[in-house]
């Protein structure tokens, strides 16, 4: 079946092992072998996790000597959180305004003291 | 500021927000279903919002138009189902640009001490109608995201490194 690139990348990130898989790669290309270590999980499970975040293009893997190499790649993650981010700001906007708003109702007079606010 | 929760899986059709208002929800309510307040909140700060029925009860119907200077009118519509309360709302929504991509919009507010949270949970008939719409809506969102930056910039700058004082 075929998968837009932005649902493989949220489908690639929707795991906590991928996701710290990531954090690490951050910090410079790893092997399977120093990428499983720091998890509960053994080197096959992390091969798997390997591959999907290769499917969703978040990492590319290169050989170096017989070590294979993992490495993040930056782009994919820019683009879903740049999506997320921006559709965040919109809502965020809106509901500003409402709370702004809100804020200059009259209150539930049972619920609240009355207050002398300043009136339109 | 920043203080909205969004949840789009992957693979499905939904998306999934939510916020937290320092308000009672009967409050929260008075703003989702008065068309006169709803004008203040939901419309984009560019565009004039008119709201020609709102009718917040089953089987009401609502229809909004947004209109922008050069002219531009974007409708949209939908009807209410179930009865629409203090717990909660549900309709359809339809951007009158792209006919026939439905999504249906569950809203819930829920409050706790006094304070009131607003989850919402869209279901769109595919994945990539949703995409489409988040795509649709973001391009307002962008821009009014800048213009708050801006305008937020003109404060910092028009305030006093020290010794200024405050104006509100």
């Amino acid at each position: 079946m075929a998968v837009d690139p932005l649902s493989a990348v949220f489908g690639a990130l929707a795991d906590p092992t991928r996701r710290a898989i990531l954090v690490r790669l951050a910090e410079g290309d790893r092997t399977v072998g120093e990428l499983t270590s720091p998890f509960p999980v053994s080197q096959p499970a992390i091969s798997r996790h390997l591959k999907v975040l290769e499917r969703a293009g978040l990492i590319t893997r290169n050989r170096r000597a017989t070590a294979r190499l993992s490495h993040l790649e930056g782009e994919p993650l820019r683009e879903v959180t740049e999506w997320l981010a921006r559709y965040q700001a919109f809502w965020d906007e809106r509901y500003d305004r409402l709370e702004a708003l809100l804020a200059t109702l009259e209150p539930r007079p049972e619920a609240r003291p009355a207050i002398q606010q300043e009136g339109d | 500021m920043g203080n909205t929760e969004i949840g789009a899986p992957a693979g499905a059709p939904f998306i999934d927000m939510s916020r937290e208002f320092d308000a009672p929800r009967e409050l929260l309510y008075h703003a989702y279903t008065e068309p006169d307040l709803l004008v203040r909140w939901l419309g984009p700060r560019k565009y004039e919002m008119v709201v020609e029925r709102w009718e917040p009860r089953d089987g009401g119907r609502w229809r909004y138009v947004h209109r922008d200077d050069a002219g531009n009118a974007y409708g949209f519509h939908g009807v209410f189902h179930g009865p629409q309360t203090v717990d909660g709302m549900l309709q359809t929504f339809e951007f009158e640009g792209v006919p026939g991509h439905v999504s249906l919009e569950s809203l819930w507010f829920e409050e706790r001490a006094g304070r009131t949270t607003i989850r919402n949970h869209s279901v769109y008939q595919s994945v990539a109608d949703r995409d489409a719409m988040v795509e649709a809506s973001m391009a307002d969102g962008v821009n009014e995201g800048y213009e708050r930056l801006d305008e937020l910039i003109a404060r910092l700058q028009a305030k006093e490194p020290a010794g200024a004082g405050s104006t509100n």
